[in-house]
């Protein structure tokens, strides 16, 4: 047929991977994407039931199981709806198709006299004769390829661009819901006796000691992996932490020392290249050169990594909150020397997932403890592993060599950003990326980084501004060695090299006498782009002379995420005292089609949020013996008495594919706010987070 | 030598060591998932109860300072008027993301609201002081808050 089919759909070409009509008059279709918190398996059902015709309580869904549910590669990159979910909507269409020829031949009228609702097809005007997927499904064979089909047949009304209420909701409400409840006939509590840092070696150890701790009903070792199993979940929690003491260990190397981002991320080698060049750099009447950072950020979440794992007459089955179900098997298996058959994975609904957090190395560690002790286990994650051990967020080090014409406009624009991968999860180029396969006996080696490749980008993902520049360079300076473990955190580079671009913009706009909002607008063609600073320019009620230096003051960000998926415009009201309060947010965001506007704006309310955390308060901090910030003491986030007032607007555009969001908010949150600052107080802050301390040390500088 | 609770109004023995944090006797000798382990130093509010109506952080509350009290865990919350007017606000007004803060949240505001019918938002903030969400559902959960005060004051069920 015409355009190429999506990615999931090449991987998974027979219709009855996606979908079963079943004998209670529901179906269940089969989905790779998992629910991480962001209300994604209600959108993508909310996609099934509309094009199935059938009733949203008439569907079921199963995700990320990797016996039945086909392989859509990682629920991540906000590339749900864009692709999970018009793989759904094209496998749907194709079988409504398919049983409307057949209820055609059922009811023995043509297809285009059919109707269609709640799953029954029945002749225009003669609703009571009528026959459903039901009563059809012996007469309709699923396992053909799935294929685009024609626009045409019977229709249910719609029920895109409603707000369904989320499928997971009621249950989180009302008891046991995460992996982290799941309970196992003869399960044991596990805990890993965690060495001083990443890396650590094991001297010696007291095996017995440890098997005497209270409760303790066995201790799993193999290499400088250790675990202890007790009954009793306090028990496990307890002898964890005294057993560190009955280990002996030799210490990891060191680590580059810590610092300033910028001077930290630059000392280390790097690989260079110009990644994107275009037009001719003119010199220009005003210019502007400037350095920005991002430090290196944790996941987070509120809830900690967990997984069960069990072992039973050889086939090891594991659930787990990863992204990537398959991915998961396939590294598990080959870790443990095991045919992929041998090995399940089912998804179960985890703490909010932000990205490549520690799913999958808790995943692997259960997987570890339940073989070679031969119990069923529950292990979780401490709050010290969750902040400590999980991989963080890459750093980011951004410098733009810009300058504005006589014009007004920019003439030259050259930006380099230094950063590590932002992917390094398992399944991702080479090798195996589970933490504790790298530390058992015999260990598996520690990939290499690598980076994703523009035009998604890792480290350099909208590197490129979106811009009309008449000049454009951009370098991406990849430094594969790191002093903390990172990974993809929600935007990935994006965040730093956003927050740089429009900080830079503001501070080209300002030395060259325009409005921050005008200057954007005169170098942007695109009218989605414009269409949203302008909206939220007018919900802000933006005015270029409002006065500012008062401590109070107004800023504007804006992005396209990947220059490809959402665009973002935000607007952000601040007040500096010694700290900084984000007092409003106005946030406009064309996310092109929109499936259910609601959970859509919850998940830029919540983006919105985070990055306000990160942009005023975050930062892994770590000295040559590793990771510092082990606690919620040791590493802030924004408090329900730090968040602003929220208003987004959503600029639907109705037949238009539908673009990720999930991520667009980050970068244009942080250079808002930091564009605001400069507003309230005339400081301009290019280094992240803005705490009080790099406030007053700024303030000081500047008089 | 088990230790007498009443929990969402069932009597209970807890054979468990004194010391025991309440977190693990609701979710391992009980099976009340819904009360969460998020930091277990009373940092985060995931694991909030209310102990004769008062929210309390159960990681940081051994099983012996409760004996003959009174708890209730978000499965009770039905049960409870201000509590399931409170869960129904949530869940009208989709406040939550991951969810898995929430269960605390609920049991923060319930308390709240049970001492104080029509709490201010600053109030209403110092409530929440221990309570901590990284989805960023915070607006979401202010004004569900809002509305359950509402429905309460006017009576609705
Ligand atoms: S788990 Fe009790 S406060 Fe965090
Ligand atoms: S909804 Fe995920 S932590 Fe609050």
């Amino acid at each position: 047929m015409s355009a190429a089919l999506p990615t999931s759909l090449e991987a998974n070409p027979r219709l009855d991977q996606w979908l079963k009509v079943n004998a209670d008059e529901t179906i269940t279709v089969f989905s790779g994407k998992v629910e991480l918190g962001q209300g994604i398996v209600t959108a993508i059902a909310q996609i099934a039931a509309d094009e199935l015709g059938v009733a949203p309580e008439q569907l079921h869904i199963a995700a990320g199981n990797t016996d039945i549910a086909p392989d859509e590669g990682y629920t991540a990159g906000s590339q749900s709806i864009e692709v999970g979910g018009a793989a759904m909507r094209i496998a749907c269409a194709h079988a409504r198709s398919l049983f409307a020829e057949a209820a055609a031949r059922w009811l023995e009228v043509d297809v285009s006299d059919l109707m269609l609702a709640r799953g029954m097809f029945s002749r225009k005007g003669a609703p009571a004769q009528s026959v459903g997927y039901w009563q059809l499904a012996g007469a309709v064979r699923l396992d053909v390829p799935v294929a685009r089909v024609a626009e045409g047949g019977p229709r249910a009304a719609s029920l895109t661009g409603r707000s369904l209420a989320r499928r997971d909701i009621v249950p989180k409400l009302s008891g046991a819901a995460f992996v982290h409840d799941i309970e196992l006939p003869g399960m044991l509590h596990a805990r890993v006796v965690r060495g001083p840092d990443h890396g650590a070696h094991i001297e010696s150890w007291n095996r017995e000691a440890i098997l005497a701790l209270p409760g303790v009903t066995d201790v799993v070792r193999s290499g400088n992996f250790v675990c202890v199993l007790a009954l009793r979940e306090a028990a496990a929690v307890k002898a964890a932490q005294a057993a560190r003491k009955l280990v002996r260990w030799i210490p990891a190397p060191r680590r580059p020392a810590a610092g300033e981002i910028g001077s930290v991320l630059k000392a280390l080698p790097a690989e260079s290249a110009t990644v994107h060049a275009s037009g001719q750099a003119r010199p220009g009447a005003v210019a502007i050169r400037a350095a920005y950072s991002k430090p290196y950020i944790a996941h987070a979440s509120i809830g900690t990594c967990a997984a069960a794992a069990v072992l039973a007459k050889g086939h090891l089955t594991i659930w787990s909150h990863t992204q990537g179900a398959h991915f998961l098997r396939a590294q598990t298996a080959l870790a443990l020397g095991l045919p992929a058959e041998s090995v399940t994975v089912i998804h179960r609904d985890g703490a909010g997932c932000y990205g490549h957090n520690g799913a999958d190395d808790v995943a692997f560690e259960a997987a570890l403890a339940a073989t070679r002790s031969g119990r069923p286990v529950l292990l979780t994650w401490s709050r010290e592993e969750e902040l400590a051990w999980s991989p963080f967020g890459s750093a980011g080090a951004v410098e733009i060599d810009a300058a504005v014409d006589g014009e007004g406009r920019v003439s030259k624009w050259h930006i380099g950003i230094w950063s590590h991968t932002h992917v390094k999860r398992p399944g991702w180029g080479e090798g195996i990326n589970l933490q504790a396969a790298w530390e058992m006996d015999p260990p598996v080696p520690e990939p290499l980084p690598k980076d994703m490749p523009l035009p998604a980008g890792g480290g350099h993902r909208n590197g490129i501004a979106l811009y009309d520049f008449a000049h454009q360079q951009v370098d991406y300076h990849f430094i594969a060695q790191s002093p903390v473990r990172v990974s993809a955190l929600r935007s990935l580079g994006a965040f730093a090299n956003v927050f740089a671009i429009e900080s830079c913009m503001d501070e080209l706009a300002a030395a060259s006498g325009q409005d921050a909002v005008a200057f954007r607008l005169r170098h942007l063609a695109d009218g989605r782009a414009r269409a949203v600073i302008e909206a939220a320019a007018r919900r802000a009620d933006w005015r270029a002379d409002a006065p500012g230096g008062e401590g109070r003051g107004r800023g504007i960000g804006f992005a396209q995420y990947k220059n490809r998926s959402a665009y973002c415009a935000v607007v952000a009201e601040v007040e500096v005292a010694e700290k900084v309060r984000v007092l409003r947010v106005f946030a406009a965001v064309d996310a092109g089609h929109i499936v259910n506007p609601d959970g859509l704006a919850n998940q830029i309310e919540g983006g919105v949020v985070q990055a306000i955390s990160w942009t005023l308060k975050e930062a892994v901090a770590w000295d040559e013996h590793g990771v510092r910030t082990r606690s919620w003491e040791d590493y802030p986030i924004l408090g329900f008495d730090e968040v602003p007032e929220i208003e987004v607007a959503l600029l639907d555009q109705p037949g238009a594919p539908g673009l990720g969001a999930g991520e667009c908010a980050a970068g244009p949150v942080a250079a808002a706010v930091a564009n605001a600052v400069q507003h309230a107080i005339g400081v301009r802050v290019r280094d992240l987070p803005m705490t009080p301390e790099r406030i007053a040390h700024l303030i000081e500088a500047a008089d | 030598m088990a230790v007498q609770i009443e929990v969402n109004g069932v009597a209970c023995a807890v054979a468990a060591d004194g010391d025991t944090p309440l977190l693990y006797c609701l979710r391992d000798d009980l099976k009340l998932k819904g009360t969460r382990f998020g930091c277990g130093a009373g940092h985060c509010g995931a694991c909030t109860v209310m102990v004769d109506g008062r929210a309390v952080q159960s990681c940081d509350t051994p099983l012996w300072s409760v004996s003959g009290r009174s708890i209730t865990t978000v499965e009770g919350l039905a049960d409870d008027r201000i509590g399931r007017a409170v869960r129904d606000a949530f869940i009208e007004l989709q406040a939550a993301q991951c969810g898995f803060c929430i269960d605390g949240i609920l049991m923060a505001v319930t308390a709240l609201l049970r001492a104080d019918a029509r709490p201010g938002r600053p109030a209403i903030l110092k409530a929440l002081e221990r309570n901590l969400c990284r989805c960023g559902t915070h607006v979401r959960i202010l004004r569900a808050i809002d509305v359950a005060i509402e429905r309460l004051a006017g009576g609705v069920q």
